[in-house]
């Protein structure tokens, strides 16, 4: 089907052209494409006020309107505009630049942005292995980034250790969550890329947004001016709530009905 | 020393006069003389790996540079310890993640040196492509990701397509894009299939080409080259001194390189240029890698020209497994496949260093042997390692944009460094 473009003022006669002919003529279109047919010898007639009732208003605003729910507009949105660090450790690093190049192209997916600023970032790669001088520091730059926050484990070496298995490295998922392990040493870029599509389906069941919900870590925030050692004494008490805690927040006090209902 | 460019000497011109005498009536014109101590990384887009670098700075001008290294410390000399030989060299491969054969290679002819194994002339020659291969690929990663440093970021789209170009080849003869495993002690594990030498030559017509491409993109742009002509030069003798090789001694007009100075693995077969620089500055060190890419080229090309029949791994059964079909029908070949795989080889005791020229330069493996089939001890010389002291005698008394441009061209892989 061939959507006529014509200029808004015919050469020929001077005659202006509504533009909203034009807006009509490629609905004409969108509607032959579907098998529809068109209505009348002058399809825009009906657009003029009052034109339109019962089965064919109901149709008209079928064909245009798209209904959903604002937590599935804004997780469709959030899952095509990731944002992911730039924070590269080691041999995966290399392959996890590579699905940005041309071949795998994950701006397809809108995953290209890549923030120097964790505070920028929603979702951590960690793209290696984690030492465990390094583990803090990985750490440091998950709390830093601001929630709805995701992350993905690529390669063995940061979800299991990998070949290495010694004394030197540290699993990620001992010390922060992880929502998607990529395996892998490295991982192609097609495998990581899988990862990203599994993390953005995930997104998209609208999951809890909090990781502590997602993963039943409520109560393990840090009070302010509270020390991680005073914390079981002071739990449960009054005083706990005064400086702003959850009430109730006794440790892996359960997450809500919706916990790691999201989990890819 | 070069002169410096027009835009340095614009620069410097600036007088700032009204500025200072307004700070010197709020602090007592102290400011000029504070120093700030400033925290690079590790985490920090433009460190290339977790490197952390406390750097003074005397308002823009950087005075000291203190690296602390060990953020992927991963202890794969002390794991090479308690594998067996074999095992050893995937463990290896993951040292230096972008010079992968090469770390192989050198692991590979120490353990040859050791235990006395020939190489076939076709493995050798097989090893020098994938080598050389290795060796564009890995500078086109630097090259893709220091002009990111620069600012230059449609460079690092044009490099990885031809890095994916390479990968395509190492996983056609290997099976795996990075960490192949390709080399073994007296060899290499298969020899390469039908259609390798076809998409090979295709890729080296292409190579040169892209080569110019990026020569024209960069070499024109005035940008770059002002950030890169005459920042943080360093002489050959303080390189030397330093322990520093590889391109950024021969971008200060050594032309020192393992492969002319003492060839292994046939590298005496081929001709080739060494490409040096004259005063040694982040110019020098970019354009040298550059037209270093060209040399491999050239090499590739006459070694697959020349490529020989023959073997492509050690007949030495005691080294080598036998070939698949022998073990249907030879008792003698089962028992040699059985003794490789549970126990693996055994090297008779001594200690050998084996040192070939990696991209960063001087890559050495130090195996010692104890007489079992695990190797006593395992040392690598990481050039990365080394070269990395050259950076605050490089960097000091310059701008600290000029510190990322010669993090850039230093190239370190911190893999290597932290070990």
């Amino acid at each position: 089907m061939e959507v006529m473009r014509e200029p808004f003022a015919n050469v020929e006669s001077g005659r202006r052209v509504n533009p909203e002919t034009l807006a009509i003529r490629s609905v004409t279109a969108r509607r032959l494409l579907r098998g529809g047919e068109l209505e009348g010898s002058n399809p825009g007639a009906h657009l003029e006020e009052g034109h339109l009732e019962g089965e064919r208003l109901e149709r008209y605003v079928h064909e245009r309107v798209l209904t959903t729910t604002l937590d599935k507009a804004v997780a469709w949105a959030r899952s095509n505009s990731f944002f992911p660090a730039t924070f590269g450790l080691a041999c995966c690093a290399i392959e996890m630049m590579s699905i940005v190049a041309a071949r795998v192209d994950v701006a397809r997916f809108g995953f290209e942005a890549f923030r120097a600023s964790p505070r920028q970032a929603d979702l951590l790669v960690l793209s290696g292995r984690v030492s465990i001088k390094m583990a803090p520091i990985v750490r440091r730059i998950y709390d830093q980034m601001l929630e709805p926050k995701w992350t993905i484990s690529m390669g063995a070496c940061c979800s299991s250790m990998g070949v290495f298995n010694n004394y030197a490295l540290v699993p990620a998922d001992k010390f922060m969550p992880i929502d998607v392990h990529v395996p892998g040493c490295p991982p192609r870029p097609e495998a990581l890329m899988h990862g990203v599509l599994k993390l953005r389906k995930m997104v998209q069941q609208d999951p809890d947004l909090s990781w502590r919900e997602r993963y039943g870590a409520l109560g393990t925030e840090e009070a302010p001016g509270s020390a991680h050692d005073e914390r079981g004494a002071r739990n449960g008490s009054d005083e706990s709530s005064a400086h702003g805690r959850p009430v109730g927040s006794g440790a892996l006090s359960g997450s809500s009905g919706r916990g790691g209902s999201g989990r890819a | 020393m070069s002169a410096k460019s027009a835009y340095r000497q614009m620069e410097e011109s600036i007088t700032l006069a009204p500025v200072e005498e307004q700070l010197a009536d709020w602090g007592g014109g102290r400011e000029r003389e504070e120093l700030l101590t400033l925290n690079m990384g590790p985490h920090h887009p433009a460190t290339h790996g977790v490197l952390r670098l406390l750097v003074t700075l005397q308002g823009e001008v950087v005075r000291d540079i203190k690296p602390v290294i060990g953020y992927v410390h991963t202890g794969i000399e002390k794991t090479a310890e308690d594998k067996s030989y074999w095992k050893v060299i995937p463990v290896i491969e993951r040292m230096d993640y972008l010079s992968y054969y090469f770390n192989a290679m050198a692991f590979c002819s120490a353990v040859e040196a050791i235990a006395e194994v020939e190489v076939p002339k076709r493995a050798q020659y097989l090893r020098v492509i994938h080598l050389e291969l290795n060796r564009i690929m890995s500078h086109l990663v630097w090259l893709g990701t220091s002009a990111l440093d620069l600012g230059a970021i449609s460079m690092f789209w044009y490099c990885f397509r031809e890095r994916e170009q390479i990968l395509d080849l190492f996983e056609m003869s290997s099976g795996q894009r990075m960490h192949t495993r390709y080399f073994q002690v007296g060899g290499v594990i298969e020899d390469i299939p039908r259609g390798f030498a076809e998409k090979l030559e295709a890729f080296l017509r292409v190579m040169p080409n892209r080569a110019d491409q990026y020569n024209a993109l960069l070499h024109s742009n005035e940008i770059v080259l002002q950030r890169l002509r005459g920042t943080c030069p360093l002489d050959a003798q303080t390189l030397l001194d330093l322990g520093v090789s590889g391109p950024l001694l021969r971008a200060a007009g050594n032309p020192w390189d393992l492969r002319k100075a003492s060839p292994y693995c046939s590298y005496g077969d081929f001709d080739f240029k060494i490409p040096v620089g004259t005063v040694g500055d982040n110019y020098d060190r970019f354009a040298v890698r550059l037209a270093e890419i060209y040399e491999s080229v050239k090499i590739i090309t006459s070694a697959l020209e020349g490529l020989p029949e023959g073997p492509h791994i050690t007949t030495d059964r005691k080294v080598a497994l036998p070939p698949r079909h022998e073990l249907a029908t030879s008792m003698e070949a089962l028992i040699h496949h059985f003794k490789l795989v549970t126990e693996g080889m055994r090297v008779p005791p001594g200690e050998y260093y084996a040192a070939i020229e990696s991209p960063r330069g001087e890559l050495g493996c130090f195996v010692r042997s104890d007489g079992s089939s695990k190797p006593a001890r395992v040392h690598m010389r990481d050039p990365s390692f080394v070269n990395l002291q050259a950076l605050a005698a490089m960097a000091e008394g310059s701008y600290i944009a000029d510190l990322i441009a010669t993090l850039a061209m230093l190239d370190p892989i911190l893999g290597g460094i932290d070990r």
